[in-house]
């Protein structure tokens, strides 16, 4: 993954390219195609709750719900190259914020922000430390909060090990939508916010630090950037991203129960980001649908996990760039 | 222009791609109630189990449930309706759990959902049943919760935890008025239940609970719990463990030469694997509780024998001596009771038939065990008898 | 209050076991491997099933640590080819691939293991000997042996070890070998106590890495030292506070290190 970043611009292979924001200065557009596919691409995602039945309707929810988690994780281990494990418990911790504020009677776009907050606290509480040291002391952190959060929450949180049923968003009247067609919208706005969101972190001075640093933290330090400082607020800004994703979790299934937030989440949304391609945007969506679609890390993730590292390093993306070139036949 | 695209699409938002729910029309008195998935000839019924996981041994449920109906099916279905029962997997997770019922009630569309295993996946799938308002029949957990009267769509089986604390307390009053008790229990709300119960039915007696010991399920083993337990020299010992926990408990106590107490192990803890790992020279004198006939020990009986013949029939994968796959056959007679004692061939006849059974006899069930609701009593099977771990398997004390 | 020291101690010397592997691998590959639990877990299985068909007990032993040792090796030629982060996460994929293999094969029924050691305060000697006794051979094999003398240079300099004609893919599958038989030692030392089944080592891998963590995955001592210390605390910790606290020692351990250590952890490569 660290190996061949080249600056070198290869137009129609595109195999050696590293993907948009992968290297400082990059300044290529994220959106390559031209403006109105755009405006198609929007009109698609707007009209799906209206013609999907709700079941599916649900999945396509969850997707994009898991969308804006990866679009976090992928900040520190797709641009900042940490691997985090502990990105489920941040997940399970904005889901648990949320519908404990859900179940008290506050309004459920209070909890939102609410949902983030919490989990960029914790992320700077467990990021600050661990970050001073080196990547490998992070992802052993993280991968020790994911499995202490749940029976954390079996025992503090309310609902206990039995969970907690909320309510989940309701249309407003007005709209003469129903619930589950109102969240995709809710979640399908926050998921675009975010999306739009990290795409100028990432494209900021500070986030082309983050790149930097993951490509040469000594230069980078003699440069004048403060590694601890940048790395510790990536993970944060990260696990906002995991808390506001878990917040959307709970309005979209109305149920949380630390069951569903186990290292097997944490070992989920990583090997769907591995495998969707770390450090692409459409990475974080196939990741989303492979974390949607494969929910329990058994055979075929393990498989697919160890299989794409060997054989495919930047993912499904990192593949489906290259079949272009593959069918022509002129391979560099 | 992307404003007015949504606008459009709000104003179209009618034309949503669902077709209508099937209601019932005729008798006159079940008019307008719901019937999806039910049709003269053919029940859809639904079913979420862990077939994946830790929690994977208890698909053998599974196994005993589809080969009642199978069993069913061969003679003519249930009250002449043929049961087609989905099984889905939600690897012990709720949020799976409620993932895979939204998919068999709105993608399926099933009649009911049969049940679920396990409290968390329960508890996840009966806020979505109940706002549904799809019968959740016979969950396979033990907590007292499914009695609440706030959910009325869902509705347990088995004995509660509570009521299994009462009948050892019951047990003990009768055999060893003065015993000293040490208990060991999970530290959630099966545990907490159980433990409770106990202590509520033994307050004020001689019975007296003078250790008790928590254990997490993440936990690696319960060593440390067992010896500061053996220091309170209890005469009895309660095991509230899951199998795992309860399996090294025992294990712990039978290599224990200091500490002898009378082990009464839980009824969830009570499984064929535990029972394998262990060999019965750790299990000898163990008492436990049970309402169904166990598969080995009642291995003469014609209510097993038909059920042993059926599951070796129609799931040759499953182990007709295994007392979960009894388990599943056993609450499966129980549905189909519940099914033909159905008043409006609707969800809330057939909730209205579950909620109103009368000393339905069920031929696995104990002797003089029968599965029992009413007005003001949501808990089919309420009674246990008490069981030793003996030469030949467990037997009735 | 003795009794459970020494029930901690015996916890812990399952902890130290495979935080001694995870060190190994560190020290001479630059990886932590999240696989050694599972690794660990398979190889008990493997002395099981050998066990099972009626081998004994002291000859399914060696068998099994050949066959861990061959297994390590083979998941480093898998493994260590990658740069620093995606050999991690190759780990966590072998961890995944690993428990779902057990699972099928395996099932999750509890099976029985045979303990060689008597139960009781006194058994805690027999795991602790064990614990030691791998240390010191170790200590043997990489202070006195030509292996371990090239071992040690792969780690200190790879590239200068290439250069002067060491084969340094072998010597990582040797350091990966001997740390999959340290993690054998821990498999087969917790089974007869928990019972064996797939999901076993998963409490004790999160503890093992704190105990590695704090010896910076260098230094093998300072991990078994904490593997003991985290064995005992967690114990204490659970009888004598809330009984919920068990699983916060681990946490508490690695967010206390760069306090305790401050800089002494730098060095740990990425």
């Amino acid at each position: 993954m660290s190996a061949g970043v080249s600056t070198g611009h290869d137009p129609g292979t595109g195999h050696r390219r590293p993907a948009v924001g992968q290297y400082a200065g990059d300044r290529r557009r994220a959106w390559p195609y031209p403006r109105w596919s755009l405006g198609v691409a929007v009109a698609g995602a707007v009209s799906v709750p209206f013609l999907v039945p709700p079941y599916p309707l649900h999945q396509v929810t969850l997707v994009l719900v898991y969308v804006v988690a990866l679009l976090g994780l992928d900040l520190v281990a797709g641009h900042g190259g940490l691997i985090s494990l502990g990105h489920g418990a941040f997940f399970g911790v904005g889901a648990y914020a949320a519908a404990i504020l859900l179940s008290s009677g506050v309004p459920y776009p209070v909890t939102l922000p609410v949902a983030g907050l919490v989990a960029y606290g914790l992320g700077h509480a467990f990021g600050r430390p661990a970050v001073r040291l080196s990547g490998v002391y992070l992802a052993v952190v993280t991968f020790a909060v994911a499995v202490a959060v749940p029976p954390l929450i079996r025992r503090l949180a309310p609902g206990g090990a039995m969970g907690l049923p909320v309510r989940t968003p309701a249309a407003p009247s007005l709209t003469g939508l129903a619930d589950d067609q109102w969240v995709y919208l809710l979640v399908l706005a926050v998921a675009a916010a975010a999306f739009t969101l990290m795409r100028s972190v990432v494209r900021s001075s500070w986030g082309r630090a983050l790149v930097a640093l993951r490509g040469d933290a000594g230069a980078a330090e003699i440069l004048g950037m403060r590694p601890a400082a940048i790395r510790a607020h990536a993970f944060a800004c990260s696990a906002l991203y995991a808390g506001l994703a878990g917040c959307l979790f709970t309005w979209t299934t109305g149920f949380v129960a630390a069951e569903s937030f186990t290292v097997t989440l944490s070992i989920t949304l990583l090997a769907g980001i591995v495998i969707g391609g770390l450090g692409t945007v459409s990475g974080a969506v196939i990741g989303a649908v492979v974390v949607t679609f494969l929910p329990a890390p058994g055979l075929v993730s393990g498989l697919a996990l160890i299989l794409v590292l060997a054989v495919a390093p930047s993912g499904v993306t990192g593949l489906a760039r290259r079949a272009p070139a593959f069918l022509r036949k002129d391979r560099r | 222009m992307r404003r007015l695209v949504l606008v459009a699409l709000l104003l179209v938002s009618a034309c949503r791609l669902t077709s209508a729910e099937v209601t019932v029309s005729s008798p006159a008195e079940c008019a307008g109630q719901r019937a999806d998935g039910l049709t003269p000839g053919k029940v859809l019924v639904g079913g979420v189990y862990p077939l994946s996981g830790p929690a994977s041994a208890y698909a053998a449920v599974a196994q005993g449930v589809s080969a009642y109906f199978a069993w069913a099916n061969a003679r003519g279905g249930v009250a002449g309706r043929q049961v087609e029962f989905l099984v889905r997997d939600d690897g012990y997770q709720p949020a799976r759990a409620v993932e895979e019922a939204r998919r068999l009630v709105d993608s399926d569309r099933v009649f009911a959902l049969f049940q679920t295993l396990g409290t968390p996946s329960t508890a996840a799938v009966r806020a979505y049943a109940n706002q549904r308002g799809v019968p959740q029949l016979f969950v396979a957990s033990g907590a007292s919760e499914w009695g609440d009267a706030a959910y009325p769509w869902t509705i347990g089986f088995q004995p509660t935890y509570a009521a299994e604390a009462r009948v050892y307390a019951r047990h003990l009053l009768e055999t060893r008025p003065h015993a000293t008790v040490a208990v060991l229990y999970q530290n959630d709300d099966f545990g907490h239940e159980l433990l409770t119960a106990f202590e509520e039915a033994v307050a004020g007696t001689g019975v007296q609970v003078v250790a008790r010991r928590s254990y997490e399920v993440m936990d690696a083993d319960v060593q440390a719990q067992m010896a500061s337990l053996a220091e309170s020299k209890a005469g009895v010992f309660l095991n509230v463990g899951t199998p795992k926990f309860a399996a090294q408990a025992l294990a712990a106590d039978a290599a224990m030469t200091t500490w002898n107490p009378l082990h009464l192990l839980n009824g969830v803890a009570n499984t064929p694997s535990l029972i394998a790992a262990l060999g019965p020279s750790a299990l000898r004198g163990v008492l436990t509780t049970g309402f169904y006939k166990d598969p080995v020990t009642w291995e003469t009986d014609p209510a097993v024998r038909t059920f042993a013949d059926a599951v070796r029939r129609h799931v040759p994968g499953a182990d007709p001596s295994s007392s979960q796959v009894m388990f599943g056959w056993t609450s499966a007679a129980a549905f189909a009771a519940a099914l033909e004692r159905m008043e409006c061939p609707s969800r809330e006849g057939l909730m209205a038939a579950a909620r109103d059974l009368r000393d339905v006899e069920i031929g696995t069930l104990l002797p003089g065990i029968t599965v029992s609701t009413g007005p003001g009593d949501p808990y089919p099977v309420e009674d246990l008898r008490v069981f030793r771990f003996g030469d030949s398997g467990w037997e009735a004390v | 209050m003795i009794g459970q020291v020494f029930h901690g101690l015996g916890t812990g010397a399952v902890y130290a076991a495979l935080a001694l592997a995870l060190v190994l691998v560190h020290r001479f590959t630059g990886v932590v491997n999240f696989a050694q639990g599972e690794l660990a877990m398979v190889s008990a299985y493997v002395a099981w099933q050998l066990v099972d068909a009626g081998l004994s007990y002291w000859l399914a032993l060696p068998l099994t640590m050949a066959a861990a040792f061959a297994a390590g090796a083979l998941a480093q030629r898998l493994v260590t080819r990658r740069a620093a982060d995606a050999a991690l996460i190759m780990t966590i994929g072998l961890y995944v691939l690993v428990h779902a293999l057990a699972d099928q094969i395996w099932t999750s029924a509890l099976r029985a293991f045979p303990n060689p050691f008597p139960a009781g305060p006194l058994g805690v000697a027999g795991p602790l000997a064990v614990v030691g006794a791998v240390l010191a051979l170790l200590y043997l094999v990489i202070r006195h042996s030509g292996a371990g003398l090239t071992l040690r240079a792969v780690a200190a300099d790879p590239r200068a070890a290439r250069l002067s004609g060491v084969r340094v893919g072998r010597v990582h599958a040797l350091g990966w070998g001997l740390a999959a038989v340290a993690g054998a030692v821990s498999g087969v030392l917790v089974a007869p106590v928990v019972f064996l089944e797939p999901g076993m080592m998963g409490g004790a891998l999160v503890a093992a890495l704190a105990a590695a963590a704090a010896g910076g995955f260098a230094d093998p001592v300072t991990a078994v030292a904490g593997g003991l210390l985290i064995g005992v605390a967690e114990t204490l910790a659970g009888t004598y506070l809330w009984a919920d606290l068990r699983v916060l020692v681990p946490l508490a351990v690695l967010l206390a290190l760069p306090v305790v250590r401050g800089g002494g952890l730098a060095r740990v490569r990425t």
